[in-house]
């Protein structure tokens, strides 16, 4: 049972204070969604919990691990705004480069991830050549292959069809079920069981 | 599903294991990177290539002046060509959001940023290694200075990446940085130029050039101790 917890957190951005005092905290098998206007600091937020930016004040604790230590990062699986996918390189050869950053499994099956977004006959195609839909799905079919617990998904649904925002989901739904942790953000309303949401 | 890493010791098998493969694979994939976008790291090589071959037209095609300008003419330029490949060390991982992944990574930021410099000296150094012997022919270098010609690039030209990763690294999300870039590392290369332009100088004069050799192997384990490490830093800092 892992848990995560935000406490009195306050983040900056040059003069603009973004939010100050949030806590929260969230357990296994639920999925948190950050709400707010553009500029409200969901992005941010995100990338705080993920060891990407530093804070003011304020606490994150994951269990017993320390922020940004190797067994914390271990743990987290961050997909922001960018898709993390280089042009020059196929999308196999990406999942599997990203994988690898992430975790600490090596032989998984990236072809039947491939599948469930859709793209399996992409699978040698360089990135380079694929729409945005189709890059953000193949950055998004690594949440069938990873072993992070917590994930932290940043607008995973912008670019995406209804049908591939039914599947990603539908593998939310399948991660928190098995005992992990969601949090993501986005504008579009969400379908998903036990989903709790804060405001900014 | 999910593996326990809270346990310690899978944790500790995991990652030793795991260690040398992201090093070869970052490796592997930016060499990979670089050939199939090879205008990336040929451009810097042409330069080379072309900014030496025409000092003899410039100057003067005599044997003895070229032999004289010889080390100081092939190492700028081959310093000046690291310098304009170092654009490209961070600058497609920052753009795609790759740089985002590595510093969260669990593996160690350092590891992964040598394994990149490394990637960069094999694309830029080496090749630069490999076409100073007929450079220096082309300028009248004798067949011991050419030897040592050889011996200081292979010491120093790791050391123009590895600090070169610095300066690329706290650059990496400035557009156009080319020029700050240049004036925040040329500096600190000025000692690498004057030490290996002054053992090839020497040797043409027959005097004893080890004292020049050692301050580079010198400079050579600081930076590969030191470099991978700060750039790691000022990648945190540039990505905040």
């Amino acid at each position: 049972m892992s848990k995560l917890k935000v406490t009195n957190l306050s983040c900056q951005k040059g003069y603009n204070l973004l939010f100050e005092n949030l806590s929260f905290e969230i357990n296994s098998g639920e999925v948190l969604k950050i709400s707010g206007p553009n500029g409200s600091g969901k992005t941010s937020l995100l990338r705080l919990i993920a060891g990407l930016s530093f804070f003011d004040s304020g606490t994150i604790d994951y269990d017993a691990f320390n922020l940004n230590s190797e067994e914390y990062n271990l743990d987290f699986l961050y997909l922001g705004h960018l898709t993390a996918l280089s042009q020059q390189l196929s999308c196999i050869e990406n999942l599997k480069y990203n994988l690898l950053l992430g975790n600490n499994k090596l032989k998984l099956d990236f072809s039947s991830a491939l599948k469930k977004v859709g793209l399996e006959k992409f699978e040698n195609e360089l990135v380079g050549t694929l729409s945005a839909g189709q890059k953000k799905r193949i950055a998004l079919s690594l949440l069938f292959v990873t072993q992070s617990k917590v994930w932290l998904l940043d607008e995973p649904f912008s670019a995406l069809d209804s049908k591939a925002i039914n599947i990603i989901e539908q593998r939310i739904e399948e991660h928190c079920n098995s005992g992990g942790i969601c949090i993501l953000t986005t504008h579009q309303e969400c379908n998903i069981k036990n989903l709790k949401e804060i405001s900014l | 599903m999910y593996i326990n890493y809270s346990s310690g010791m899978q944790y500790q098998k995991f990652k030793g294991d795991f260690t040398l493969n992201i090093f070869v694979s970052t490796i592997t994939r930016d060499l990979k990177m670089a050939f199939r976008n090879p205008s990336s790291f040929l451009n810097p090589l042409m330069f080379f290539v072309i900014s030496i071959s025409l000092f003899p037209i410039a100057i003067s095609p005599e044997a003895q002046t070229l032999s004289i300008m010889a080390p100081g003419i092939i190492w700028v330029i081959a310093m000046l060509s690291v310098l304009l490949s170092l654009n490209t060390l961070f600058h497609y991982d920052y753009d795609n959001g790759v740089l985002e992944q590595m510093i969260i990574s669990h593996h160690s930021l350092p590891l992964i940023l040598l394994a990149k410099t490394l990637a960069h000296w094999l694309l830029s150094g080496l090749p630069i290694i490999i076409l100073s012997p007929f450079l220096g022919m082309a300028l009248f270098l004798n067949s011991e200075s050419i030897y040592i010609l050889i011996l200081t690039l292979i010491i120093a030209t790791p050391c123009l990446s590895l600090i070169g990763s610095i300066g690329a690294s706290l650059v990496v999300g400035i557009k156009n940085s080319g020029m700050l870039l240049s004036l925040l590392i040329l500096p600190l290369y000025i000692p690498i130029l004057i030490f290996a332009t002054s053992a090839v100088s020497q040797s043409q004069a027959s005097l004893a050039i080890e004292g020049q050799l050692y301050f580079l192997g010198f400079i050579f384990v600081v930076s590969l101790l030191v470099t991978p490490f700060l750039s790691a830093l000022s990648l945190k800092i540039s990505l905040e």
